[in-house]
This record gives C-alpha cells, sequence and structure tokens, in this order.
C-alpha cells in the first residue's frame, strides 16, 4: 500500500507545475507580447544566479521571497525526496513562522509517512476554498519565479518617467505580481527592473467599478502618502501608501470608491491568498518594508494591468519618441497661437471639468486671438501608459507659460488617446 | 440516532489498556522475570498501583540498575497518572540503556498525551534508529506523524483546534520484550515505506489503498506479541503493515465494550445538563439558566449576550404563573468536546403549551456541557 504514497504526492508537484502552465496556455494574447512569448522569452533560471555585477545601480533583490525555497521543496517532492522536501519546509519555516502555505505543505509531507495521501492539502473534511487560496499562492509564486521578465523587455506602460521619479511600480494582476523598476537615466531613462513580488488583490479581481466591489483598480496611479506601523490597524501590517485612486480619468469613466492602497500584511500572516483584499494591492511585510524605502509619495508611479505588456528596448524606444513628437507638436500649435493647428489636438470627445470641447475650443480661440506672443515651456515631463484595450496615455508635465499678458507655471496632466492613429488630447486640467 | 466519538479521558483508555495488557505481558513473559516481578505485574493487573509501586521499589533496591524493574516502575507511574514521573524514569533507563526501543517507544506515548509531538516524533525516530524494524514503533510514529500533520493543517487553514482534541491512540510497550530475545522485532528488510523508495504504483490502485487502510480502535493497545510479530510478519516487507496492524487488532479485542461503557457515561452527562437546564427554566432559576449557556453562545439573530439575557429574563422571570420545561429521551451526538442533542420539548405556562423539536449544541468546558448554540423547529 506505501507505493501509493509516494506517486500521488509526486502528482501533487505535477499537478500544480501543469496547472500553472495551462492557466497560461490559456490567457487570452493580448498586444505586443503575449504571456507565452513571455514565458518562452524567459530563460529558466538557475536557483543561484546572480545579479549582473556590471552595474552601480542597486542589485537585483527579488529573490529574497519564499519562490526558491518552495520551488526546491516541489522539485524535492517531484524526485521523490519527501524527507528532504520536509526538512526544507521546515527550514521555511523556521524563516516565516506564519506561513500557512508551508504549513499545509508540511501538513501534506507529514501525513504521507502516516498513510497515502492522493492531493494537495489532504486533510479530510479540509475546507476547500482555504486549500484552492493557498494551492493558488503556490502557484503564482511557482510560475513567478520561472518567468522572470525577460531582460530586453519593458512594461509597455514605463513611456517616460521624469527625471525625479526614481523608482516605478508595475503590478500583474493575473500574476499576482509587483515589479519594481528603476528610473535609469544613465540609461536615457530607460525602466530597469529591480526586483518583483508575490501580492495580493481583491477578492473579486481587478477592473474596480464602483465602491464596494472588491475589485482592485487598473490604471495609472501614484502613492499619495505615507501612513507608518504606528497609525494602523494591524491589517495593514508594517505600512499603507494610499494610491489616487479614483484618478481623473476613472472619474469621468463613472468609477468609484475610496481607499486603494499599496500595504502589509497582519501580524500572524506571513502572506495572504492571490485574491483576498477589498481591492488594496497586498506586499508581505518585509517585501513592504524594502518597496517602501524606494516609494516617493506623490511621485512614484504605481500602474496597475491586468496583464502587463511588454516592449522590446526598440519598440519601446519607438512608443517613446512618437508620443514625444505628438506632445511637442501640441506645444509648438499652441505657441503658433494659430487656433486651428492649435485645437487640432485636441479630441471632439474632451472634457475637462463642466467644459465640452465647443466650449473649451471657443474659449481657447478667444484667447489665442488676444495673444500677441505665447512661449511655452514642458519641464519633468513623464509619460505612462493606461493599462487596458483603450490606447491611453498619462502625460504629466510642469508648464511654463509665458504670454504677453499672462504668466502661468504649473502642473498639468493629460490624457491623450490614439483616434484614428492620432494622438489626441481628451482631458486636461492641473495636476 | 446516537453516535459516540471515541473521545475519552485518558485514564478511562489507560485503564482499557491495562486490562489487555497484562493477560498478554502474564501469558508469555514471566519466564524472564526475575521472581518477584510477576508479582508487581499481579498487583498492577488489580489496580493495586502504590502497592505495586513498593514491590518494585524493593526489588530495585538491591538492583537499581535493573532495566526490567525500571521498566515496570515506569509503568506504574504511568498508570497512576503521574506522567512527569514516568517520563523522568523512562528517560533514564533510554540514557541507560539506548539500545532498547521500548522506553523511547513509551516515552512518546507519554508526550504524545501531552501534545508535544515534535519531541515524540523524536523518541520514535530513536527507537527505530535503535531497533530499525520495531514494528510498534513505526505504528506509532505514523500516529505522530499524522498529529503533526493535523497541527500543520490547522495553522496553514486557521482551523480551529478541534483536530487536536481527538485522542491518542499511541500504543504503549507494556514489557520489555528486546531483552527477553523475543520481543516484536522483526528481521530487517522492513523499513517504513516512507524511507524506501518504491516504484510508483499504478494511480488505479489508491483508491483500494485508502479503503484498506484500517481503521485503528480506539484503544489501540499493542502488548508485546512476539509470536505474531517475529514469524509472520518477518518474510514479506510489504507486509509490515498487515502485521503491525495484525498485532493490536487481536489485543484489542475485547476493547468495545469498555468503550461502549464510557460512551453511555458521556451521553448521560449531556442528559443531565439538559435536565439542569430544562430544571432551571421551569424554576425561573434565571442564575442556573443563564449558566448552562456556554460565555460564546451564539444568540439568535447575533444579538448582544446582554439583549439575549434580558430578554429571556423578561420572558422567563418576568412570566407570572408556573412554567414547566420537560423533554423527550433526546438524541445524543457526541463528537470530541462537542455534543448535539435533539429532542422534543415541552413547554407549559399559563395560557400557552407547545411542544417543539428542539436541538442543542454543547461543548464541553472543563468537565462541564454548556449550551453553544440553541435551534427549535
Amino acid at each position: 500500500m506505501k507505493p501509493g504514497r509516494k506517486f500521488a504526492l509526486a502528482g501533487l508537484a505535477v499537478a500544480l507545475v501543469a496547472g500553472a502552465a495551462v492557466q497560461l496556455n490559456g490567457k487570452p494574447a493580448s498586444a505586443p507580447v503575449t504571456v507565452n512569448e513571455l514565458s518562452a522569452i524567459a530563460q529558466p533560471r538557475p536557483a543561484a544566479e546572480l545579479p549582473a555585477g556590471d552595474s552601480s545601480l542597486p542589485l537585483v533583490v527579488s529573490d529574497s521571497g519564499p519562490e526558491e525555497a518552495l520551488t526546491r521543496i516541489f522539485a524535492e517532492i517531484e524526485n521523490n525526496r519527501l524527507g528532504n522536501a520536509l526538512q526544507l519546509t521546515e527550514n521555511l519555516l523556521r524563516q516565516h513562522p506564519n506561513y500557512r502555505l508551508a504549513h499545509l505543505i508540511r501538513g501534506d509531507l507529514l501525513l504521507a509517512r502516516a498513510q497515502p495521501i492522493q492531493t494537495f492539502g489532504a486533510l479530510s473534511n479540509a475546507p476547500a476554498d482555504k486549500v484552492a487560496d493557498l494551492r493558488a499562492e503556490a502557484v503564482a509564486r511557482l510560475t513567478a519565479y520561472r518567468e522572470k521578465p525577460p531582460a530586453d523587455f519593458v512594461p509597455r506602460y514605463l513611456l517616460q518617467m521624469q527625471p525625479d521619479q526614481r523608482f516605478a511600480i508595475v503590478v500583474d494582476t493575473r500574476r499576482s505580481r509587483l515589479y519594481l523598476y528603476e528610473n535609469d537615466i544613465k540609461n536615457g531613462g530607460q525602466p530597469r527592473f529591480v526586483a518583483d513580488y508575490y501580492v495580493t488583490q481583491g477578492k473579486l479581481g481587478a477592473e474596480k467599478l464602483v465602491e464596494g466591489d472588491k475589485k482592485t483598480p487598473v490604471g495609472v496611479y501614484h502613492v499619495t502618502a505615507n501612513l507608518p506601523r504606528q497609525k494602523l490597524a494591524d491589517l495593514y501590517g508594517s505600512g499603507a501608501f494610499p494610491l489616487n485612486y479614483p484618478n481623473e480619468w476613472d472619474k469621468r469613466q463613472g468609477r468609484n470608491g475610496s481607499g486603494i492602497w499599496l500595504h502589509g500584511t497582519p501580524s500572524d500572516t506571513f502572506s495572504r491568498p492571490p485574491r483576498a483584499s477589498d481591492g488594496c494591492v497586498v506586499l508581505t511585510n518585509q517585501d513592504l518594508d524594502v518597496v517602501a524605502k524606494n516609494l516617493q509619495v506623490g511621485l512614484t508611479p504605481v500602474i496597475i494591468s491586468n496583464s502587463v505588456e511588454w516592449l522590446s528596448l526598440d519598440d519601446w524606444a519607438k512608443e517613446r519618441s512618437e508620443l514625444n513628437k505628438a506632445i511637442d507638436a501640441w506645444r509648438a500649435d499652441w505657441e503658433s497661437r494659430d487656433s486651428e493647428r492649435y485645437l487640432a489636438h485636441y479630441s471632439t470627445r474632451f472634457k475637462s471639468g463642466d467644459q465640452g470641447y465647443t466650449e473649451f475650443s471657443a474659449q481657447k480661440r478667444q484667447v489665442n486671438a488676444s495673444k500677441e506672443w505665447i512661449k511655452l515651456k514642458i519641464d519633468n515631463l513623464s509619460v505612462l501608459r493606461n493599462p487596458g484595450k483603450e490606447e491611453v496615455v498619462v502625460v504629466t508635465f510642469d508648464q511654463d507659460y509665458r504670454s504677453n499678458n499672462l504668466n502661468n507655471q504649473m502642473k498639468k496632466r493629460q490624457y491623450w488617446l490614439r483616434e484614428d492613429g492620432q494622438w489626441k488630447i481628451i482631458y486636461e486640467g492641473s495636476a | 440516532m446516537t453516535s459516540i466519538s471515541l473521545l475519552q479521558p485518558r485514564f478511562k483508555q489507560l485503564k482499557t489498556l491495562r486490562a489487555l495488557a497484562i493477560g498478554l505481558a502474564i501469558g508469555f513473559a514471566a519466564p524472564a522475570f526475575a521472581d518477584n516481578l510477576p508479582e508487581v505485574q499481579r498487583l498492577i493487573k488489580q489496580g493495586q498501583y502504590p502497592q505495586a509501586l513498593d514491590k518494585v521499589d524493593a526489588y530495585l533496591s538491591s538492583r537499581p540498575k535493573d532495566a526490567q524493574g525500571r521498566f515496570l516502575k515506569g509503568l506504574i507511574y504511568t498508570e497512576m497518572n503521574k506522567p512527569a514521573e514516568a517520563i523522568g524514569v523512562f528517560t533514564k533507563l533510554s540514557e541507560d540503556y539506548p539500545e532498547l526501543p521500548e522506553p523511547y517507544n513509551n516515552l512518546a506515548v507519554l508526550y504524545a498525551q501531552q501534545k508535544q509531538y515534535d519531541k515524540a516524533r523524536t523518541a520514535l525516530e530513536m527507537a527505530i534508529r535503535t531497533h530499525p524494524s520495531y514494528a510498534i514503533a513505526y505504528e506509532n510514529l505514523g500516529d505522530v506523524y499524522a498529529k503533526l500533520a493535523s497541527q500543520a493543517y490547522d495553522k496553514a487553514l486557521q482551523l480551529d483546534n478541534a483536530n487536536s482534541a481527538t485522542q491518542n491512540k499511541l500504543a504503549l510497550i507494556r514489557d520489555l520484550i528486546t531483552t527477553s530475545g523475543k520481543g516484536n522485532v522483526k528481521p530487517p528488510p522492513a523499513p517504513v515505506a516512507a524511507a524506501a523508495p518504491v516504484a510508483p504504483a499504478a494511480p488505479s490502485t489508491l483508491p483500494a489503498t485508502v479503503a484498506a487502510k484500517p481503521i485503528a480502535p480506539s484503544a489501540t493497545i499493542v502488548a508485546a506479541t512476539p509470536g505474531a510479530a517475529s514469524t509472520s510478519a518477518a518474510s514479506t516487507p510489504a507486509s509490515k503493515s498487515a502485521a503491525v496492524t495484525a498485532a493490536p487488532v487481536s489485543a484489542a479485542a475485547p476493547a468495545p465494550a469498555p468503550t461502549q461503557a464510557k460512551a453511555s457515561a458521556g451521553d448521560d452527562d449531556v442528559v443531565k445538563a439538559i435536565s439542569a437546564w430544562a430544571d432551571a427554566w421551569s424554576r425561573k432559576d434565571m442564575k442556573a439558566y443563564l449558566g448552562a449557556y456556554a460565555r460564546d453562545f451564539d444568540t439568535p439573530k447575533g444579538a448582544s449576550r446582554k439583549a439575549w439575557e434580558q430578554e429571556r429574563e423578561q420572558r422567563i422571570a418576568g412570566k407570572g404563573g408556573k412554567i414547566s420545561v420537560s423533554f423527550d429521551t433526546p438524541t445524543i451526538s457526541i463528537n470530541g468536546d462537542k455534543a448535539t442533542a435533539k429532542f422534543r420539548q415541552h413547554y407549559k405556562a399559563t395560557g400557552l403549551s407547545s411542544s417543539t423539536t428542539k436541538t442543542l449544541v454543547f461543548v464541553r468546558n472543563g468537565g462541564k456541557w454548556l449550551i453553544k448554540e440553541e435551534n427549535a423547529r
């Protein structure tokens, strides 16, 4: 009767890994690079791969999580070395005593010594939802560990960061992953991968629409505050960073709700299931502490996406320069005081506050007519693409407007939408 | 329908064990013992532990190193429910005779009773190291692994501790068999399956495998059964588990009777609790009535405890005239520290009399059954 036990456990690891693969393959292919291609591009990483040492930038620290240990544990299980697997699991638990997934694996490995087991979470009458949660976490972590973002691809969203934005965060909700990118100024502001972390999202997934829908919003945000642990309930763990959800675009789309934060885990919990929050993005406390060091309040972009799209550096540079050109054309056409050329940059669906395109264009025509000259300077430009089907880009900059009768400095935010192949402004306002 | 769980107080269980053990031990072990050890065994059998302890101490005074005598002394302490002393004896014995598996095994049983499963695991692994084919230790180790697994699942899945309340079924060794040259020590090729790489079985065999796993009797005593283990089990490693389970099954055959007796005793306690509750209600004794409910009683519609108590006070103490509450024979099922009682309740008060089917869910708290849930239909 005993051989069956081993077989069953080995099957568990296979099932976990196979399940992950199936899930990936089942994903709809999305623009530039599909996830399938991504996993093909990503080389399987040797366990002890060291970060490239030829850079003065911070070292890659993404392997600090339990992913490597879990990968080794499942490899041991697959190879029928259950004793080793148990030992590795117990080591992991010494490191993270509140790690429920590790407790479950330990339970399985111990139970396998007492009786044949046939499944992950083999306790009879185990609450199925909790086992499913832990299984989902295992799949998310193992998959992410095997499929790191490819080195010469960057998230499409990070087209341009302003010089003082040192880091940006990109979240992939389908993969339960948060990617930390550095603004590599020396390399022309290329996003440079620093680390990635497992995250928890809303119980009911992403694409938040309304208050209380237990979903995580998708869009371009930034952190608006840093709430220290002492001011927080235990639920939020070692810190919290509120996001500016709903942003201008969300409001325009009729989305509402509030209190979407980036935060840690309660003290009795090392890691939460992939879908467990009320919409917040949740990291383990140790990961939050590391990420927090790189967050600049009011500045660091946090882009949440269903499924990150990746661009080769060539394509990325092309898209960036195309938008830079469009923005500069808008600037130059405004300076030209030629209202038709200037207004050609605006979508007829343009709206800002109560003002629609008609009112806006009438007002601009009137103002431009009264000008003898206009000088417009743009500084600290950031261009961040909004995730989703619609081609929307969030453009933020310091605008220095000078004219014969009025000078004005402001921080401006515009949403550009590609309409019939042309980038058009669909919203603008002060940021 | 009445179903009774396996949970019993430990001393009851041990009594069952002892009754079984002595018969077997006397049967085959007598020749191995020095002169007055059989007398000690007889006293143990009669439950005369202090006398047995005196005798064994007298015996040991002239032979302080004697392993058999010290082993029995550990056993007596165990029977007297003095686990600390018993652990002391068996620990010393295992230090002086590290080659004997039995003291390790019994240490493990004692640790397991105290829910110190990690220590139990270590002790059993020691027993197996000394005798790599020690069947009882394997069986016990399997149980300890299951316990540890259960604790791990509790932590993984945030379960309440209902699981860990289930009783130990670890087998205490009643006799030092290995010193007598017999014992249920099998020839080497019987390693536990977990330690040996085995060719994967066809998946189709799995369900059968599970079904074949015997459900251990509540009081698994493995009194040493040298005949069974050393001869029949020896030949094929594959028959290991069958051999191991054969011993407890045969030894435990008389066990069901005491289990049943105990079961109805548990029943009685619940019936008493229902009576006390109904009486307090009838007497309008609010203190006793409310005292029948657990601190974490699930109040109807989630009302606050205070609001609920006030409401009951109004309905009972605040009511004019007499109240009489009685009930028909309840159907009770006990599962660990939880009991569910279903019965017909007859309520009579001025202007109202009713009969309803009521379900009370009790939890045991310090030997007292308290009402956790109350449902009427």
